[in-house]
């Protein structure tokens, strides 16, 4: 049963069974995309209170959504990593947290944009934005201690202490953050903060997750196979194939 | 060989760390000056009056603590990594997590009290009623002590690397915002003359958590650092 575990573990393998995987999450993904991009800006009625602008929370959200769950997906990956000293693990690890970035980013940017017609400006000091920054600080410091070490062993295990050390805190940082600005904000920005909304706004949002999630996949296998080449040039399987 | 009983090597860690602290107190005084300096820019930076000081006075010497003791925490380990004191306590059969603890628990009472013992006096030129000293001090005594362990991970994790204090900064720093958080809180309540309660038992509880699970980390990454 576990057969295909141990396979998958092999960086030959992997190489080519993610190679096969990619265009099935591509595809799919693209799908799932622009038909939530449709239904979202075209079908789904505006909002009786901000009108169209809404509109960019099917980019917004799901941005939100993938980049918590990539920071956890990361995390796991790190501690498979450690446990069971599977170096394919390690990789995976390294090549999602930059899409996990470029996640938290983008909400970040689109937060910030919807912020302005919303709030009048484009930052408030907002419970979600501010957790989102500190995420994508959290991002940041992890990219720089795996590049700040010249041996990969070194940088993979390091790191994945740091990235589970860091998934403890996520909600912890998120609470305290949360708590933060209920005492001392008022409650009219918080009126986005519950998503009380229509089935017909929430259909193309879920949608819009499921293509963010596999866009994901496909991206996770595209940088992992770029990581995999990189990490195993010198080895032989790599010439026979070539 | 009788082994000794891990209390007893934790204290011995700890008293070397003292003495060797000691022998060479001007690097001791330094994260002190840090911070009475950084809280004199603020003044500079915005208003001489102590009213409007007053408002950021709380969260203006919390931002200057956890800095102060940051600058403090880069060497932590460095001295001891490279001469191999560090490897014969991987080998010893000791547990690793405990001397480390013990090791950044002498590093707290270095750096770590002497800012607890110095914010009243700072908070007080920034205007800090004498009424929130006592709050002041509790919540920088669990913050700083917390910090340490956060930064005692940072540290052992950034050991072997070049550049290592802006590194250690930007990893330890997003980690220690909830500190920060109901630290700040837990001030500016009592300014207000309500209840820090709330805000200083979250501070005991994440203090806690990082006390039990802080050492298994710090030991996990000390490894990493030491068996290469």
């Amino acid at each position: 049963m576990w057969t295909w575990f141990h396979k998958l573990a092999s960086p030959p393998h992997a190489y080519r069974m993610l190679g096969k995987m990619a265009p099935w999450f591509g595809w799919t993904a693209l799908a799932f995309i622009l038909v939530a991009a449709w239904w979202g800006l075209v079908k789904a009625p505006p909002d009786y209170q901000q009108g169209d602008a809404f509109r960019i929370l099917y980019v917004h959200a799901p941005s939100a959504w993938m980049s918590m769950f990539a920071y956890v997906a990361m995390a796991a990956a790190a501690a498979i990593g450690v446990v069971w000293r599977i170096k394919i693990a390690h990789a995976a690890a390294a090549a999602g947290a930059p899409i996990g970035a470029s996640f938290t980013f983008l909400a970040l940017a689109t937060g910030s944009i919807w912020g302005k017609p919303m709030w009048g400006t484009w930052w408030v000091w907002d419970a979600r934005l501010t957790s989102e920054l500190l995420l994508l600080f959290l991002y940041l410091g992890y990219m720089a201690l795996r590049s700040s070490f010249d041996d990969p062993q070194r940088a993979d295990r390091a790191s994945a202490v740091l990235a589970i050390v860091g998934v403890i805190n996520v909600p912890i940082i998120h609470y305290s953050v949360k708590w933060w600005t209920t005492l001392h904000q008022a409650a009219s920005v918080t009126k986005l903060d519950k998503p009380s909304i229509a089935l017909p706004m929430l259909i193309p949002l879920f949608l819009m997750i499921i293509g963010f999630q596999l866009y994901y996949g496909w991206a996770l296998c595209r940088r992992l196979r770029g990581e995999i080449l990189r990490r195993e040039r010198n080895a032989a399987w790599l010439k026979e194939a070539s | 060989m009788m082994r000794t009983p891990i209390v007893e090597a934790a204290r011995l860690v700890f008293r070397r760390d003292l003495t060797l602290a000691w022998r060479r107190w001007d690097e001791v005084a330094q994260p002190l000056i840090f911070y009475v300096v950084v809280t004199t820019m603020f003044p500079l930076a915005t208003t001489p009056d102590l009213t409007q000081l007053r408002v950021i006075s709380g969260g203006v010497v919390w931002v200057a603590a956890l800095l102060a003791s940051l600058l403090a925490l880069e060497a932590l380990f460095r001295a001891d990594v490279e001469d191999g004191t560090t490897e014969q306590w991987v080998l010893s059969g000791q547990p690793l997590g405990w001397l480390l603890l013990a090791k950044v628990a002498a590093h707290w009472v270095l750096t770590g009290l002497p800012l607890v013992i110095m914010s009243p006096i700072v908070g007080t030129a920034l205007g800090l009623p004498y009424g929130a000293w006592g709050t002041l001090m509790l919540s920088l005594l669990l913050g700083t002590a917390t910090l340490s362990v956060l930064g005692g991970i940072g540290a052992a994790l950034t050991v072997g690397v070049r550049r290592g204090s802006v590194l250690l900064s930007l990893l330890v720093l997003p980690l220690a915002m909830p500190l920060l958080i109901f630290g700040a809180r837990a001030v500016g309540m009592a300014m207000d003359g309500e209840s820090p309660a709330g805000p200083l038992q979250l501070l005991a509880a994440i203090f806690f958590l990082a006390l039990s699970l802080g050492p298994l980390a710090m030991s996990a990454a000390i490894r990493i650092s030491v068996e290469n």
